[in-house]
């Protein structure tokens, strides 16, 4: 089954007045159950915005999307998807437990269920000694896997990441893209990610889809077919043959 | 302890800047061109401090209560006329600020009235406020003096809570309400879970300042309505006798001025249990 299928979708912000912006058009994407899907492109290529098409944050204009066989509306309502920003947006008056156990909470499990389910998350990512911790007291890189840990915790089968380590140092964002790739791998989770990142993207992607503004479409898809994604795999010349490919693919869609 | 001696500092210089200038001032004032520019460091004027703590200890008329007893009689009844009046003023605000949040088109409309109905002098309003309400009754219960006071003490408290609450609801970034919508929460458990919390740092320090308006409102509305027993109504009585008994004056004054630190201090208890995660901040990093 797909994870996620967008079909001709078109996104028009601020329909039928003179400030109309085209953000999306024509877009089709699907995602294998399983897939790590990256989205890359300039700033304004509405990348962002067909993540939130999927998530149901915002609806198509024309078109339709399906997150899991269901409408993203439906898919949204059973929260059948984590999320994760660019700002960890933790809420700082939530210890981190508290914050990992908010969409629980939100999902009526009980107290047991909840604090089961958050030592797991908080172990999948490294944090268990920090549970009763406020976020003003960890570091960016700590913050952002909280979030990761709050995205995952109701095991959704799909997670969607909005530039999740665009605001971190270069050896976090490597270190967290390990751990994403890890966790993702453990959890059978289906990914779309958004990205500036070239390297990034062809890191941690089975797919690359590449995309350029005004109106915002996908103009290539890049297919990542790398043996392994530990260390080494970063020096490896595939890697940089498969950043030299999505680098080109960038060029000529802009 | 290093608090309870800056306290203790200010007080002393306080009372060494009046005991000061009343040692070197001039008795009748410095007046430049016609215009007094310093005040008179008479007796009248401006008693000794150790004048008025004695007046305090002293009946308030020959072979009455002492002073401070009446003192701090009145600024009970004061201080619970402010309390009625803080608390319905806090809560039209908090209601003002969650409807505007919730309907733009609300705020657009009923703000500029917000802000309005804090420039309408109070002295005016007061009369009018005892003329509406003189005919209400709650069933048996006919409206009292002391409700006109509450109203008013309301009417200024209502405005700092609405405009801070107003943008603590507002502040959580567009992500925040981004992230409760992606969890299926609706309006009211955003509000419950995400705004509301949020929303606290800012609405502490407008509630601070309700307790300041609270006490001000109380006081002038005491004044302007001429209910008795308040303590407002004790700094007109005392005035009245200035120039016989000038440490009397100092004494009902007194006694506002710490009516309006203890609100204060009331005020920000309420802050200490639901405001933890500001008070431990050890960054680790790993």
């Amino acid at each position: 089954m797909t994870a996620v299928s967008v079909s001709g979708v078109t996104k028009t912000f601020n329909e039928g007045r003179s400030d109309a912006v085209t953000a999306l058009s024509d877009i089709d994407l699907t995602v294998a159950e399983g897939e790590f899907v990256s989205l890359i492109g300039p700033s304004g290529c509405g990348k962002s915005t067909l993540l939130r098409l999927i998530g149901d944050l915002v609806s198509p204009t024309a078109g339709t999307v399906s997150v899991a066989g269901r409408s993203a509306r439906d898919a949204r309502l059973r929260q059948g998807y984590g999320i994760a920003f660019q700002q960890a947006g933790l809420f700082e008056w939530r210890t981190v437990r508290r914050n990992v156990a908010l969409p629980l909470e939100l999902r009526k499990l009980s107290r047991s269920a909840q604090r089961a389910r958050v030592d797991e998350m908080l172990g999948l990512v490294g944090l268990s000694d920090f549970a009763e911790h406020y976020p003003a007291q960890l570091s960016g890189g700590m913050q952002q896997r909280v979030a990761i840990a709050r995205a995952l915790a109701v095991h959704p089968p799909l997670l969607l990441m909005d530039e999740p380590f665009g605001a971190l140092d270069e050896m976090t964002r490597e270190r967290l893209q390990n751990e994403l790739l890890r966790i993702c791998g453990a959890t059978g989770t289906s990914t779309v990610f958004v990205t500036h990142s070239i390297s990034e993207a062809v890191f941690l992607s089975n797919r690359v889809v590449v995309m350029s503004p005004r109106p915002g479409r996908i103009t290539a898809t890049v297919d990542i077919d790398l043996p392994t994604r530990d260390e080494s795999v970063r020096q490896s010349p595939d890697f940089f043959g498969f950043v030299t490919l999505v680098r080109k693919s960038l060029r000529e869609a802009a | 302890m290093r608090r309870t001696l800056s306290v203790l500092a200010g007080l002393i210089a306080a009372v060494a800047l009046w005991e000061g200038y009343k040692a070197v001032g001039d008795p009748d004032g410095t007046v430049v061109l016609g215009t007094r520019i310093l005040p008179r460091a008479d007796d009248l004027s401006m008693p000794h401090v150790w004048d008025m703590l004695r007046r305090l200890g002293q009946p308030e008329l020959t072979g009455g209560r002492p002073v401070w007893q009446v003192v701090l009689g009145a600024c009970l009844f004061t201080l619970g006329i402010t309390a009625v009046g803080f608390a319905a003023g806090a809560v039209v605000g908090l209601l003002l600020a969650v409807v505007m949040q919730r309907f733009r088109i609300v705020e657009r409309g009923l703000l500029p009235y917000v802000i309005l109905s804090q420039t309408v002098p109070l002295v005016a309003l007061a009369p009018l406020v005892a003329g509406w309400s003189g005919n209400l009754s709650f069933g048996p219960y006919p409206w009292q003096d002391w409700m006109t006071v509450a109203v008013i003490a309301a009417y200024l408290s209502f405005f700092p809570v609405a405009v801070g609450m107003l943008r603590g609801l507002q502040s959580p970034p567009a992500s925040g309400a981004e992230l409760m919508r992606s969890y299926a929460a609706g309006w009211w458990r955003t509000l419950l879970k995400l705004r509301l919390p949020a929303s606290l740092p800012y609405l502490f320090p407008a509630l601070r300042l309700a307790g300041a308006a609270a006490v001000v409102g109380a006081v002038v509305g005491e004044i302007s309505t001429g209910t008795r027993g308040g303590v407002g109504r004790l700094v007109i009585e005392y005035s009245r006798e200035a120039t016989s008994d000038p440490a009397k004056v100092y004494t009902a004054m007194l006694g506002a001025a710490l009516l309006g630190l203890l609100v204060a201090a009331l005020v920000s208890l309420l802050e200490l249990p639901l405001m933890r995660h500001r008070r431990r901040i050890r960054v680790v990093t790993m």
